[in-house]
């Protein structure tokens, strides 16, 4: 008798989830054990909290089963000198390892590095996910966009190290290790085989850059050896550029090192129509991930109920993905998409004049309407 | 007649008859020398000397891919047009590993002082000792400016018109200075260097061009949010020269924001000066914005000599020998060579016979979305150009 309930106790190793396992797997088999998760917001500065409102508005209209920590990070000193971010933050963080963020204020001589690069660093955001899709009813010259960029966010052009070698020569380093390309490679395959895309291309300036673009190009090449589904092909930085804006379509998957992903990213962004309208998610070691809008903190517009929230909104919807959520993902997605292209209630940078309450609601009508 | 009553005759002569061919030659009569001084202004004031009975010799490198047959197609155009230009011919082969070839080709260009060029392509699983060749060419020769116009013309179809930006890009340092190294295995570390003087000629460069064009404003491309002793030396640079440039408006914008811009309202910049690797982005955009590869020609300036090739760059190996390549860019960038030889006359009679062939639909290559071969087109051309008048030889 003992044996037999000792037995019916035992849990399958299987079920524990582990690093190498795709988070929304192991976070849908958590959803068995524990329907309300929790995710930690992070409003931010100007019009953060306006728009971080409207977003959980829109979540409790859908009845999403997630359940919001508000936190706020200011950068602090530590022990030792060193900044950081409040602790109770990072606590949160690493508790539901989940986070919503709004825009940050970068600050200009406040003695300590911008908040966005902190949350990097302190939870290891390696990877920068960017869908951009085009938009049905938000006009740009560019039709059927349907690319992701992923950017290795650590390393490479943005490392920070400066010297004056001597007074007017100035040399700025910019670094390739073989374990963060591998990582990002990694991730961008696996992101590709998860969401059914047929095709990673990494984008390179190797002719120029020997050593370093080769290193990064050897482990893309290697990593894709292990993913023989999907389409592996290499393609210079300026190819890419000139390709882009005349036939965006041809383009699926993208991964590249930090300063073509920052370039490339924001040149995609532009195609569909600018920061506003733009989701971007950031990827860390340990399961982290935080959403994130892109856009500024528009302080002169901040508290007069004018934002737009659908790139913070579209970030959660991308956070409601990675968490295996899918259902109400496309739930709230479809109801924005689908207020954007009935073009009734349009907050001002759309081109429309309704306040950001109005287009809130107008979204959480749509979502309660498609229950 | 005093020299100076010379020049501003042939300038009444140029306004009233706008480029025929009778006004090169008056003014060649007139004297070269005197008009030298009205053009001290240019940076490239001293033309290269004449030799052998008034004709020029250019270096011309053929490349590799489409270069070749667009080579071809630009010796045909000139032998048609009785340029008076013959070309030096050095060849450099790609899949060699010595540096012999290219050096030649370097030689022959400090012989001739100019050269026009197809792209050579670069074997990028190479070790790093094979160095790019193109790179070579434009640091050993010191062309520290690359000049690309990127004009919307008539005819193509583009998603952007009324484009109109002076793209100018230092070319000789920044990220391209090949300095890697791999202190740790797995940890590779490649310098990005920018250089006061550098950085300064570049920018004098910029708004001396502008001025001479009669453009209003000048954009500073960077990234010294991330990279402040860098790019913050790059636009401190740019800030220092502006100053002495008052008519002139300055400002700077990061890269990111001006792709962004670049693809969603480009008709707002004017000239934009940049460092190197940002300049190839931004020039990539703009030539796709204008309509593709095909159509935009690329200039490389130094101290003592010019370099004319197409404006992105691209090997084409894939359409090589295809009788599909677009010749425009080339042929252009022949005309920008004319242009730098004060052969003017010819360089204008040949530049509105290539966008009057360009407006034709019909004519178009497959890059513009068209059926037409490269040589229909250069036919076409020579057709135009032959229908204005002037003495060609036979087609």
């Amino acid at each position: 008798m003992e044996v037999l309930s000792f037995l019916a106790l035992y849990v399958p190793v299987g079920f524990r989830p582990t690093v190498t396992t795709t988070l929304h797997a192991s976070v849908s088999k958590l959803k068995l054990y524990s329907p309300l998760q929790t995710v930690t917001l992070i409003p931010g500065d100007g019009i953060g909290p306006e728009i971080s409102s409207a977003v959980m508005k829109i979540f409790e209209a859908a009845k999403a089963p997630i359940q919001w920590e508000e936190r706020n990070v200011t950068a602090i000193k530590g022990p030792g000198g060193r900044w950081m971010i409040p602790p109770d933050a990072k606590e949160s963080m690493d508790k539901s390892k989940i986070g919503l963020k709004g825009p940050l204020k970068t600050p200009i001589a406040a003695g300590h590095p911008s908040m966005n690069l902190l949350l990097r660093k302190t939870f290891d955001l390696y990877a920068n996910v960017r869908p951009c899709v085009s938009i049905e009813g938000y006009k740009t010259p560019y039709t059927d966009v349907n690319l992701v960029t992923i950017r290795e966010n650590t390393e490479g052009e943005y490392s920070g190290i400066e010297h004056v070698i001597v007074d007017g020569v100035v040399q700025s380093i910019k670094l390739i290790t073989e374990n963060a390309s591998r990582r990002i490679a990694e991730y961008a395959f696996e992101y590709a085989r998860n969401n059914q895309r047929a095709s990673v291309t990494a984008v390179h300036k190797a002719n120029i850059m020997r050593m370093s673009d080769g290193l990064f190009l050897r482990k893309c090449r290697e990593v894709a050896e292990n993913f023989k589904d999907i389409k592996f092909t290499e393609m210079y930085l300026d190819t890419v550029c000139l390709n882009m804006v005349q036939d965006p379509t041809q383009f699926d998957v993208l991964v590249m090192p930090n300063l073509y992903g920052d370039i490339l990213s924001d040149l995609c962004a532009g195609l569909i129509g600018g920061l506003g309208v733009t989701p971007s998610g950031n990827i860390g070691a340990n399961g982290v991930a935080i959403f994130e809008s892109v856009h500024g903190t528009a302080p002169d517009i901040a508290g007069l109920d004018l934002a737009n929230p659908t790139a913070l909104l579209l970030s959660a919807v991308m956070m409601l993905r990675h968490m295996g959520l899918h259902g109400y993902g496309k739930k709230i997605e479809t109801a924005c998409f689908d207020t954007i292209r009935d073009k009734k209630v349009l907050t001002k940078d759309l081109g429309g004049n309704s306040k950001c309450s109005e287009f809130t609601a107008e979204i959480c009508r749509r979502v309660q309407d498609l229950d | 007649m005093t020299a100076r009553s010379i020049c501003s005759l042939s300038r009444a002569l140029k306004a009233v008859w706008s480029d025929r061919l009778a006004l090169s030659a008056a003014a060649r009569v007139h004297g070269a020398a005197s008009c030298n001084q009205r053009h001290k202004s240019t940076y490239t004031s001293i033309p290269p000397p004449a030799r052998y009975g008034g004709r020029h010799t250019v270096t011309l490198i053929p490349g590799d891919g489409i270069g070749p047959e667009l080579a071809n197609h630009v010796r045909e155009l000139f032998r048609f047009c009785c340029v008076p230009v013959d070309f030096e011919v050095a060849n450099v082969d790609s899949s060699l590993a010595s540096e012999d070839d290219i050096n030649n080709a370097i030689m022959a260009i400090r012989r001739n002082g100019v050269a026009l060029k197809g792209n050579i392509e670069t074997n990028h699983n190479l070790p790093p000792s094979y160095k790019s060749r193109n790179n070579l060419l434009r640091t050993t020769l010191d062309l520290y400016a690359n000049v690309m116009h990127c004009q919307s013309l008539p005819g193509v179809r583009t998603r952007h018109k009324n484009i109109d930006i002076l793209i100018i890009r230092e070319n000789t340092e920044g990220e391209y200075s090949s300095l890697e190294h791999e202190n740790v295995p797995g940890v590779v570390e490649c310098l990005k260097i920018i250089t006061r003087p550098k950085s300064l000629r570049i920018a004098d460069y910029a708004f001396r061009t502008a001025r001479e064009r009669g453009r209003r404003r000048v954009t500073a491309v960077h990234k010294a949010n991330i990279m402040k002793l860098a790019d913050g030396l790059f636009l401190e640079c740019c800030k220092e020269v502006a100053s002495g440039y008052p008519e002139i408006a300055f400002d700077s914008m990061i890269v990111d924001n001006t792709t962004m811009q670049l693809v969603s309202r480009p008709q707002q910049f004017d000239v934009m000066v940049m460092p190197n690797l940002y300049g190839n982005v931004v020039s990539n955009v703009c030539a796709g914005l204008v309509g593709g590869p095909g159509l935009v020609p690329g200039a490389n300036y130094g101290e003592d000599y010019a370099l004319f090739e197409t404006g992105t760059r691209n090997t084409g190996k894939s359409i090589a020998n295809r009788n599909i390549a677009n010749p425009t860019a080339m042929l252009l960038a022949s005309c920008l060579l004319l242009d730098h030889l004060k052969l003017h006359a010819y360089a204008s009679m040949i530049r509105r016979a290539i966008i009057s062939t360009v407006t034709e639909a019909r004519l178009h290559t497959a890059d513009l979305g068209g059926q037409g071969s490269t040589s229909e087109v250069v036919q076409s051309i020579m057709k135009a150009i032959q229908s204005t008048g002037p003495m060609t030889l036979s087609i």
